[in-house]
């Protein structure tokens, strides 16, 4: 089975460009846009939920989006196992949809925090993140004002005893619970992380410690 | 019957609400130090169109639950009363 990734794009999506352009240009791999309205992920065995503002943040950062069109086909999509990555404003719509446990809180310093940072790879053996080392640090660009994880204490007992963090931040920027920057589900097909691994995957840029995340993860569709 | 519901979002006793917080230290600074505690929350207020109070609240609680407000983080409540004249 070859790859085939799709982008869904919300109005407000604002890095759909940059991770279809990883995955297309750099990846080499068959990429299309999921235009919201869609009822159909079409042949898509990948999809991602980019970053951005979808419908303007309005109500909760993620609310309405996970209510659009194309929602329902990629809950089921990936209570059948497929693969979803949710980036940033993505990983918002993921737990709005409880695709993902917890929520994103408005940052602990009520600041849009934009800038790069250092993150810790929690865990290795995940499809999301086979190509780093453990404890590798790694960096990555953040910009978010909502980015500060939350979970309620038991939820947050089932993810340390699951595995489900597969990044930490080395420096908290968002208060976030535990440093955690990204999980991913008890099943292990659905991940959400709100730092950019598409802003760091071409040389070009500088930074390319994202890149390792979308071939780990194109490597697994076999 | 139109009802008129004012819906009140909070969040959660146990989360941090750094926007309440910076609110209440700015009040205590302008010398109002028998204020407390701050929170801040949203104020939602939706025309209804139900059969009865009760088909009201089901709507109510449905939109809440399912939309208005994230269990995970926030708690709602909300007041009902039938609005004084009809939606034309």
């Amino acid at each position: 089975m070859k790859a085939k990734v799709g982008v869904i794009v919300f109005p407000g999506s604002n890095c759909d460009h940059d991770a279809y352009y990883v995955c297309k240009n750099i990846l080499k791999v068959d990429t299309k846009f999921l235009w919201h309205k869609d009822s159909s992920i079409e042949d898509s065995n990948i999809i991602i939920v980019p970053g951005g503002f979808s419908y303007g943040d309005y109500l909760r950062c993620g609310a309405i989006a996970r209510f659009s069109g194309i929602m329902p086909e990629v809950i089921r999509f990936a209570n059948n196992g497929g693969i979803v990555i949710g980036i940033c404003n993505g990983f918002q719509i993921l737990c709005e949809a409880g695709l993902l446990p917890g929520a994103l809180l408005r940052n602990k310093n009520l600041k849009f925090v934009c800038d790069t940072v250092s993150l810790k790879v929690e865990n290795n053996k995940s499809i999301f993140t086979g190509l780093y080392e453990i404890k590798e640090d790694i960096k990555i660009p953040i910009a978010h004002g909502e980015g500060n994880y939350y979970c309620d204490e038991n939820t947050h007992t089932d993810l340390l005893s699951r595995n489900q963090i597969l990044f930490r931040y080395n420096n908290n920027p968002n208060g976030s619970l535990d440093d955690i920057a990204g999980i991913q589900n008890v099943n292990r097909n659905v991940m959400g992380m709100m730092p950019h691994p598409e802003r760091a995957s071409d040389a070009t840029l500088g930074l390319t410690d994202g890149y390792r995340l979308f071939e780990s993860v194109v490597g697994s569709v076999i | 019957m139109i009802f008129t519901a004012k819906v009140v979002i909070k969040l959660r006793e146990s989360i941090l609400d750094p926007q309440g917080k910076t609110v209440e230290n700015s009040l205590k600074s302008i010398g109002f130090s028998a204020i407390l505690e701050t929170r801040i929350g949203k104020y939602i207020e939706l025309k209804i169109d139900a059969e009865n109070e009760e088909d009201a609240r089901i709507l109510i609680e449905n939109a809440c639950v399912k939309l208005l407000a994230n269990p995970v983080m926030e708690n709602y409540s909300y007041s009902l009363e039938k609005s004084e004249k009809e939606l034309v």
